[in-house]
């Protein structure tokens, strides 16, 4: 039961992440140099160069397969952190309950109304861009992504642990983190799959805006820092659209297939929202009887 | 009553929260503030006395001598005195006179722009959300490339299309630059104008989550029981619809309004970065860039306590409008 159903929908998704994820892995290997410069600067796509070049000749095509590659790589790190954090708010201060819950929830509610990104860039400006690495921005972005998802984690936890299966795991002595890791976290997984996607949503999104205002990593190379570099190399008033559009189409293409995965997902999670796939198979099946009346 | 003290005591340890936060990042983070000046200052050719570096550091405030527990109860004096210190890069205006010029056009832009977004989403939400299962429904895909796209980007392809290739809009600044600032009809025109597109930037980047949201709340409210017994009773599904289904299911978007407001003032930082638009979002960014450091943190203090306050105020509207809350 804890397999999403195949449709339509979770097919497109699942094409769309697995082919972004083949070029940012493969790509890098498969094109030349993305930071070759050559004499021919701003040349718009045409056979030999399939996405033109930017002011200074470098091949877009060449720069958007690394920056994938980059983009992914934060993008799976980040989600991974944050899920960890949520994971250890939401199921752990639910399970002990009483005043470390009370405290768990406070801080995740503090975290979930002070804005993320504001926060993100303040710590970005404080930091020497020398010492701003991988690492750190990507220790910020989950800092300042967790707590959404730990709230949604605290309440399915609450319904789980009351269960006759857990209370009896407790009365026998199991230790919590036992209790938690084979009792209640398999109950969680679907929920857990769901922020997981959510939470890389956010952090490619999070940090290609990062990288877009020229506070990322440094020396990292990432669709956000390719599309500053393209603002900064006056792409938009010299009219170069195929240099600042693949970047954020990308980004666009792998959000909107993490998502399609996620309905998928958010049905097992909410088994109300299935039924909208019965009502379509009456509704079409109501039609098809109408139209044989019809003749 | 109880309800109400609960909150209020909420928002009064997040402002705490927010206070510290503020206090301890640059005291936490490798970088000295003092020193990056500093530095920046020598590789112009200057020559770096200790008295120079003594006066940075009381210009920004970081007399590092004192324990570290008295410069905090002077930093938390000064703010509730609302001196948040001096502008380095519009020396020598406070930085509360920086944040208050820029704060309005922030404030109109985004409000607005957040509740004609959250207006259509649910309004579009409520009537896909009716019809499960219809060709409408099957365009609810549709809308997430909509809310993963990115807010920057999505401005920089307007500005490409609607402003250069087009011309319909202007593409920087928040209003005619000929104008002088003022309450007149001239100058209020020119800031519409100028800010039509960055506002339509938010809506359409911010309006498939609302759609989708306040969609899978009315699925769900479509199968209780109140809904089947109004059906039963034969009303009208237009009456259904409005007095039963959508009334109920709009409530988590109500509650989520406060807490989405924090993602649109996030989003338009980086908005008002493109479009260079007046707001707090650009001063934000050009404080990083100048190490304008007292501007920087004034500038995230007022963001948090900003999106704070309309948390509180939802939330406090909430408890009106479903008085479910309050029992607990």
């Amino acid at each position: 039961m804890l397999v999403p159903t195949m449709t339509p929908w979770l097919a497109v998704g699942l094409a769309l992440v697995a082919g972004i994820c083949l070029f940012g892995l493969v790509g890098p290997l498969l094109v030349g140099d993305p930071d070759g410069i050559r004499d021919v600067g701003l040349a718009p796509p045409d056979g030999g160069l399939w996405l033109g070049t930017t002011q200074t000749g470098q091949d877009v095509f060449a720069q958007l397969a690394h920056a994938t590659r980059g983009s992914l790589q934060i993008g799976f790190l980040v989600g991974a952190l944050a899920t960890v954090l949520s994971a250890f708010f939401g199921i752990y201060g639910a399970y002990l309950g009483g005043a470390a819950d009370e405290l768990f929830s406070l801080l995740t509610n503090v975290f979930l109304v002070i804005p993320g990104l504001p926060l993100v860039i303040v710590i970005s400006g404080f930091v020497p861009r020398e010492s701003r690495g991988l690492w750190t921005i990507a220790v910020v972005l989950a800092l300042t992504s967790w707590a959404a998802s730990a709230r949604v984690l605290r309440a399915q936890t609450l319904s789980v642990r009351n269960r006759e299966y857990v209370a009896a795991s407790r009365l026998s002595g199991e230790r919590a983190w036992r209790v938690i890791v084979v009792e209640i976290l398999p109950n969680l997984l679907p929920v857990l799959a769901s922020q997981f996607v959510f939470a890389v949503i956010a952090a490619v999104l999070g940090e290609a805006g990062l990288s877009f205002l020229g506070l990322g990593a440094s020396g990292s190379s990432t669709l956000g820092t390719m599309l500053f570099y393209a603002q900064n190399g006056f792409a938009l008033p010299l009219g170069a659209w195929w240099w600042f559009a693949p970047p954020g189409l990308l980004i666009a293409l792998l959000g909107t297939g993490l998502s399609l995965i996620n309905f998928s997902i958010d049905e097992i999670v909410n088994p109300k929202l299935k039924t909208v796939r019965m009502h379509r198979r009456r509704a079409r099946a109501a039609a098809r009887t109408a139209r044989k009346e019809a003749r | 009553m109880n309800y109400l003290l609960r909150k209020l005591g909420f928002y009064a340890v997040a402002c705490w929260a927010a206070l510290t936060l503020n206090f301890v990042i640059p005291r936490l983070l490798p970088g000295d503030p003092v020193d990056i000046l500093l530095a920046k200052l020598s590789q112009r050719g200057a020559v770096v006395t200790p008295e120079t570096r003594a006066a940075y550091a009381t210009l920004l405030g970081g007399d590092t001598n004192t324990p570290l527990l008295s410069q905090y109860w002077t930093y938390l004096g000064n703010i509730v005195r609302g001196d948040l210190g001096t502008s380095i890069s519009y020396f020598p205006a406070p930085v509360t006179d920086v944040i208050s010029a820029s704060m309005p056009w922030t404030v109109v832009l985004i409000g607005l722009a957040t509740v004609i977004a959250s207006f259509l989403g649910v309004l579009l939400g409520a009537f896909v959300g009716w019809r499960p299962g219809t060709w409408l429904d099957s365009m609810v895909p549709a809308t997430t490339l909509l809310a993963a796209v990115p807010y920057f980007w999505l401005s920089l392809v307007l500005v490409y299309v609607l402003s250069r290739v087009l011309g319909w809009f202007p593409s920087q600044g928040g209003y005619d630059v000929v104008l002088d600032p003022g309450w007149n009809l001239q100058f209020i025109g020119s800031a519409v104008y100028y800010g039509f597109l960055p506002a339509l930037t938010i809506v359409v980047a911010s309006v498939g989550g609302w759609l989708l949201g306040m969609r899978n709340m009315m699925v769900s409210t479509l199968s209780e029981d109140y809904v089947l017994t109004a059906r039963a009773k034969g009303l009208p599904g237009r009456w259904i619809l409005r007095d039963y289904a959508a009334r109920n299911a709009v409530l988590p978007s109500v509650a989520g309004f406060a807490i989405s407001l924090a993602f649109v003032v996030s989003g338009s930082v980086v908005t008002e970065q493109v479009f260079s638009y007046p707001g707090i979002g650009s001063r934000l960014l050009a404080a990083v860039t100048n190490n304008d450091y007292a501007l920087m943190q004034g500038v995230f203090l007022f963001i948090t306590l900003a999106v704070l306050g309309a948390n509180l105020v939802v939330d406090l509207l909430y408890t009106v409008i479903d008085p479910r809350t309050r029992a607990r």
